[in-house]
């Protein structure tokens, strides 16, 4: 891929950049796991990766938080280049909040020390504070009455609310999410997606790869399609699912829209 | 519509009774069946030869507290060898009449590992309690300052010793695994192969044999006039020996750990001190609190090893006692003694072990 899926859904965007990736190359041992990706993300700009498992879609959110480290080209994230420079990572890992596919809630921490811990220990605010802004976040994935249980307690569906809220609580200008709903039983899919889309519709800037694709209808302004490493395919979400122009995403497509 | 069960049906359904009574309870687990009813009339047998005798020998026969001629003429136990002993068993060669300092010393120590085991009194304030603490311990015990006589530390023995080597050295030696696990686990590789060789050098030699280097080798390369208290060598021993299999116990704790825990960690922005203090550490040393508390307790019958570089412990006060001519040939009742002493204390520390499990797992 030499050329950036064009951003036709972008007009009513800002035109400030928040993260902008130049010919990202990565490798696990021999094998070339993301080869050549080019992508910009405007801010409140929100883009659903999809594709076929093994593709690397999770790599490249995981390399946009340095969880993986790219071996050639450039990410350059809210201005910081990413490079081996561990305060430059840690600073941009608290602007970009990731949920994960199987929660990763510390199971030795309450939900609301679930919540408060990256506030007070990484922005430094006091601990009252901290738990206000805890309870507002729980309270808006409508979950603030399980402020006190363990995460072990919880359903998967509220574990990964919980989730969702402890990565809002650091006040992050992005958020990642690696497949957040594909570890849940069917019937709690819902009511995570609809947390998501209320943060959508708030304006937060979201990068998130997923295969649902009701999702990403209705919230994302691009999609992208992912296959062996490379960005296929980008484009609205009418001219995507309308309007496939390539074959393998004509395939994938044909294979998960029954 | 002949297949729906009526709600009230399903409330009268009772669970099956399981137990009936005494009788119904011996049948199920005493003869349930031929092999186990021989094994229990064989048990009982064994039971009814060893037991009565025993507590005719212990508690009937006994006298409790005479001269050592009265003992030549019971049948039973000497327990006497008890009260006439005790204070050198317990105090070891610590001057007779001051023997109210370890007393006292012992009884602060009691106090704060009192204190210490309630994990709502982990503040600051215990931190400082501490400090003062070892402070007027080591006072008691040394003297030579505010009007106290000065006591040199070869005299001190018996039960004092063997809590002092287990209780400071059980205390350094937990941290100091724990960093040497975390050494072993590092992408340094300086960190890493030191951590490696320590652990295996210390794991590959026997504790005798550490003691008596330290007792024995170690002094020969001090430079003349310099000395190490000879107290002080054997806690180091025990330090070092007992944190090396501390240090691997933890890592195996460190490895259950999942990946997704420390990109959790990471991607909140925590460091790697943070994320090792908040979220995996409180994990998994929890998870191996079981072996670390096994280790603990063999460490703390392992400080009876001293005796082979001519400390009094314990146990090596007990021996010299039944070496007194008025006491020999009453090993039995003064090893009785000493063993109900070492069992308190490996027992203690695998209640409290257990009590600390079930709290810390109120998560799960």
């Amino acid at each position: 891929m030499d050329k950036e899926p064009s951003a036709a859904a972008g007009q009513d965007l800002p035109d400030e950049l928040i993260i902008e990736i130049i010919d990202m190359h990565k490798w696990f041992g021999d094998f070339h796991v993301l080869q050549g990706i080019n992508l910009t993300v405007h801010k409140q700009e929100r883009i659903v990766i999809c594709g076929p498992s093994g593709s690397g879609k999770s790599t490249l959110i995981r390399c946009i938080n340095r969880l993986e480290e790219h071996q050639r080209g450039h990410i350059i994230v809210d201005g910081i280049e990413l490079t081996n420079n561990i305060k430059n990572i840690e600073k941009i890992r608290m602007e970009v909040g990731m949920v994960f596919q199987h929660f990763n809630l510390f199971p030795h921490l309450s939900i609301v020390e679930n919540l408060t811990l990256g506030p007070i220990w990484v922005r430094k605010t006091a601990k009252k504070q901290a738990e206000e802004t805890a309870m507002y976040y729980l309270e808006k994935v409508h979950i603030a009455e399980q402020a006190k249980k363990y995460p072990g307690q919880l359903s998967g569906g509220q574990q990964q609310r919980v989730a969702i809220a402890r990565s809002l609580c650091m006040n992050p200008k992005v958020m990642l999410f690696d497949e957040p709903t594909s570890a849940l039983d069917p019937e709690m899919i819902k009511e995570v997606l609809d947390v998501m889309i209320e943060l959508a519709q708030e304006g937060m800037t979201m990068i998130v790869v997923t295969h649902e694709m009701g999702f990403a209808k209705s919230v994302a302004h691009r999609v992208l399609f992912m296959d062996s490493g490379q960005i296929v395919e980008g484009n609205t979400p009418e001219a995507f699912f309308e309007n496939p122009q390539h074959d393998r995403t004509k395939l994938f497509l044909s294979q998960i829209l029954h | 519509m002949a297949n729906v069960i009526q709600p009230s049906r399903i409330e009268e359904i009772k669970p099956p009774v399981v137990h009936v009574g005494a009788i119904g309870w011996l049948k199920t687990n005493l003869f349930n069946n031929w092999f186990n009813s021989v094994l229990t009339v064989v048990t009982i047998l064994f039971l009814l030869k060893t037991v009565p005798p025993f507590i005719r020998w212990a508690f009937i026969d006994s006298v409790w507290n005479t001269p050592s001629q009265a003992c030549r003429h019971a049948t039973g136990a000497c327990w006497s060898i008890i009260p006439h002993n005790y204070r050198f068993i317990i105090f070891g060669f610590f001057p007779y009449n001051l023997q109210w300092r370890p007393l006292l010393a012992m009884i602060i120590l009691f106090v704060l590992l009192f204190f210490s085991q309630n994990r709502k009194h982990w503040k600051k304030s215990l931190a400082y309690s501490w400090i003062a603490g070892l402070f007027i311990m080591w006072l008691l015990l040394k003297g030579g300052l505010f009007g106290l006589a000065s006591v040199d530390s070869t005299q001190w023995g018996g039960l004092l010793l063997t809590l002092l080597l287990s209780v400071f050295g059980l205390t350094a030696a937990y941290p100091l695994g724990v960093v040497l696990a975390l050494g072993r686990q590092s992408k340094l590789p300086t960190v890493k192969m030191l951590s490696i060789v320590y652990i295996e050098a210390i794991r590959g030699v026997p504790l005798i044999s550490l003691l008596f280097m330290a007792s024995i080798i170690f002094p020969l390369f001090l430079p003349e006039g310099v000395t190490i208290n000879k107290i002080l060598r054997a806690q180091i021993a025990i330090i070092l020996f007992t944190a090396a299999y501390i240090a691997e116990v933890v890592r195996g704790g460190l490895q259950a750990m999942v990946r997704g825990q420390y990109e959790a960690a990471e991607s909140l922005g925590l460091n790697y001190y943070q994320t090792m203090r908040l979220i995996i550490l409180p994990q998994a040393l929890k998870i191996v609190i079981p072996p670390t508390v096994s280790i603990l307790i063999s460490a703390f019958k392992d400080t009876s090893l001293v005796v082979i570089i001519a400390l009094y412990d314990l146990l090596k006060t007990t021996q010299t006692v039944l070496s007194d001519p008025r006491w020999m040939g009453y090993s039995r009742e003064a090893y009785i003694f000493v063993s109900i002493i070492y069992f308190l204390g490996c027992f203690s520390m695998s209640n409290y072990s257990r009590k600390l499990e079930k709290e810390l797992s109120r998560g799960d």
